[in-house]
């Protein structure tokens, strides 16, 4: 304190540490009709600080995470310890990092480590990245590390793997005066990644350098933006793809166009045998070094969330398009206030793999899929309006085909056939009076499939901007076992107060898959309360 | 385990007297920090470009998959005409969406007729950068560019309490050139 005032008096810069933190933290309560096992300790909590201090262009952080012990559904070994700190220098066009820092070259398809707390996902890389831009318009990393294990919440435990990586991006515009104002904006720009693991296989000659390639072109010119990107891996036999001595490669491409009240977008994509960790014996949510961005429509909406889907790393072929349109305010569709309509249609097919006669070299596969086999498929469009100041709905309509054993496999409910399902979704928000508002969601979903119909309602009470109380019922009535139709019932409320929020709930959970970001994690049935405080300083 | 606790209690020894310092200084706000995000058009933008005439600006972290996100800025978006009339403030909404959905933004903010500013924090640096935990996250700068106001989570009539503290940064900015 003293050491303070003093340096305050004189008006000496010490810098500024910030923060934020989040205690999550759940009494589970034995509950054998839904499935929710006893849990010996009774709560389980799940909680992290971060402290980022910042002098100048210096600045230093740390995250302590503490698992005591680990809440369900994660798989983060229980215990605490500070598996995030780092130090970090950016002057001029130089940027260094020594210590854990997350990185992503291009879209992610050869590098992207990034955190999800909510996902217990955190791919982090520890050890030294240093970024630049040597020329104008040209931004060059080069980085080497180990990953963060996720199961382990200790910095010492990281992959075995060692991941080495160097990417540039060209902005050709930012490099030339006189492209600096053209319409047309052009952008380049390659990566690899190379991971060195000991080949400690007692029968099999395995590479021990896996190296991975990716290069890109991104093009926009008024409202219309192209971008495409190609990814190639070399030969790297792992658990996941039953270790076959294949190449692997990913094509994804991506257009849209936009103008004031249109956009429209186009995906394409092709994934085959693009698996890459930073273990070759790592599998589940463990040590992924690349990702996939899968193409379909991130459902929110509590029944839709029925229907997940995550990028088959091994072989797929997607092709996504999404249109907004706003009709004119005014008109006679439009109202008032004009009303919004989104259509997306989403399609996945297998890869039509033809195994070799070796079975080391695994499969063929012809580059366009097998498009009569449908693995995915979600047609949905929202129609979104405000009536008056009061009074404002949504309306969502959605239909779903799944694949069943990838249906089993990414939502983990059962089912002898393919998933056909339609759902709809009704979100009504009513203003009481200034900052008081009611909001009334109803979903239904519809199926022939054995886990059944189910229908939801929430009300939600909202008193801005301090207080929220919400309570909903999901009753899966039509499910095809008479005792498995069961409600589940829960309440929440929450307040916030400066930059703090807490949140207490109690109700039955069922078991679900969570995602975020295309990369899930299967919640197991609970019962009981939970506790979630956040804040930032 | 003990060495970890060491380190954070080092960190926080170390670190305290530079948040005394700042707790001391009532008037003086955290300053928006810089970090890299890309523009529509794909060129890199630094947060430390963001400004507005020295007139307030709203920071809003929103993602398109983020239904309280898009609600706030859907009702802002009645309310812009007028806040830019009356304050001539700018919102700039930060979309934190990733490689599944970064593509979509623009088309999304297009169809959506948003008016605002719109960039991607694809590798999250500049979410990093300030702490935030969860979107919608909102912040709100002075003509200096220091953080005045923030808030976490969107419901119906934050939007009022935000507008409130825009009045008065525009109030205390004013009082501050005048001195």
């Amino acid at each position: 304190m003293l050491f303070s005032s003093a340096a305050y008096a004189q008006n000496v810069d010490l810098g500024e540490v910030h923060g934020n933190f989040q205690v999550d933290a759940q009494y589970y309560r034995e509950d054998s009709i839904i499935g929710a096992p006893d849990f010996p300790e009774d709560v389980g909590s799940n909680s992290f600080l971060n402290l980022i201090y910042t002098r100048g262009g210096f600045e230093a952080g740390l995250r302590y995470e503490a698992y005591l012990p680990t809440m369900q559904g994660f798989t983060r070994e229980s215990g605490s310890g500070l598996p995030y700190r780092y130090a970090r220098y950016k002057r001029d066009r130089l940027d260094v990092t020594a210590g854990t820092f997350y990185e992503q070259f291009g879209s992610g398809m050869i590098l992207r480590s990034y955190e999800e707390w909510g996902l217990g996902w955190d791919n982090s890389i520890d050890g030294v990245r240093v970024k630049g831009e040597p020329v104008r318009g040209l931004q060059v990393t080069g980085l080497l590390g180990r990953m963060r294990n996720a199961q382990s919440n200790k910095v010492e435990n990281l992959s075995e793997g060692l991941i080495r990586g160097i990417n540039a991006d060209w902005y050709i515009n930012d490099s030339f005066d006189s492209l600096a104002t053209a319409k047309t904006r052009i952008s380049i720009g390659a990566g690899f990644v190379s991971r060195f693991q000991a080949d400690n296989d007692p029968l099999l000659v395995i590479p021990q350098n896996v190296g991975a390639f990716s290069g890109r072109f991104n093009l926009s010119r008024g409202g219309f933006l192209f971008s495409a990107e190609y990814a190639q891996k070399i030969n790297d036999p792992s658990t996941v793809n039953n270790f076959i001595y294949k190449d692997g490669n990913g094509i994804l491409v991506q257009t849209s166009y936009a103008k004031k009240g249109l956009g429209v977008s186009l995906q394409f994509k092709r994934i085959d045998n693009m698996d890459f960790r930073g273990d070759r014996a790592a599998s589940g949510n463990d040590l992924a070094l690349n990702f996939l961005p899968p193409q379909t429509r991130q459902h929110t909406y509590r029944l839709a969330t029925l229907f997940p889907w995550a990028t088959q790393p091994l072989g797929e072929w997607s092709t996504q398009l999404e249109v907004l349109y706003k009709i004119k305010k005014g008109t006679a569709l439009g109202g008032k206030y004009g009303t919004n309509i989104t259509f997306n249609f989403s399609r996945i097919n297998a890869l039509n793999k033809v195994p070799t006669v070796n079975p080391f070299e695994g499969y063929t596969a012809d580059f366009v899929g097998k498009m009569d086999s449908v693995l995915f498929q979600d047609i949905n469009v929202e129609i979104s309006r405000k009536f008056n100041k009061k009074f404002k709905a949504t309306l969502n309509l959605l239909h779903f085909n799944y694949d069943e054993s990838l249906f089993r496999q990414l939502t983990g409910f059962n089912t002898s056939e393919d998933v056909t399902a339609d759902v709809q979704i009704l979100d009504m928000s009513y203003k009481l009076k200034r900052k008081h508002t009611l909001r009334l969601e109803l979903q239904h979903c519809a199926t022939q499939q054995e886990f059944g119909d189910w229908a939801m309602a929430l009300v939600e009470y909202t008193f801005a901007p301090h207080f929220f109380l919400a309570v909903f019922d999901e009753y899966n009535y039509g499910n095809a076992e008479e005792d498995q139709r069961l409600h589940y019932f829960s309440g929440t409320a929450g307040v916030n107060f400066s930059n703090y929020r807490i949140q207490l709930g109690y109700g039955r959970q069922r078991a679900g898959v969570l995602c975020v970001g295309g990369i899930c994690r299967f919640v197991p049935a609970s019962n009981g309360v939970t506790f979630s405080m956040t804040g930032t300083f | 385990m003990k060495r970890n606790f060491l380190l954070l209690f080092a960190l926080i020894v170390i670190s305290a007297p530079a948040a005394f310092s700042q707790a001391e200084a009532s008037e003086k706000h955290r300053e928006f920090p810089a970090a890299d995000v890309k523009a529509l058009d794909g060129s890199v933008v630094s947060s430390a470009d963001f400004e507005n005439d020295g007139k307030p600006m709203v920071v809003s972290f929103w993602a398109t998959w983020c239904k309280p996100c898009i609600l706030e800025l859907q009702t802002i978006l009645d309310e812009y005409d007028d806040w830019q009339d009356e304050t001539g403030v700018k919102l700039i909404a930060v979309s934190i969406d990733d490689a599944r959905n970064s593509a979509k933004v623009q088309p999304f903010v297009s169809g959506k007729e948003w008016p605002y500013e719109v960039y991607i924090d694809n590798n999250q640096d500049l979410k990093r950068a300030l702490q935030v935990n969860n979107v919608p996250a909102t912040f709100l700068l002075n003509g200096k560019r220091e953080i005045v106001y923030q808030h976490n989570s969107y419901s119906p009539g934050d939007e009022e309490e935000l507008y409130d503290h825009i009045l008065e940064t525009v109030k205390a900015d004013a009082d501050a050139s005048a001195e």
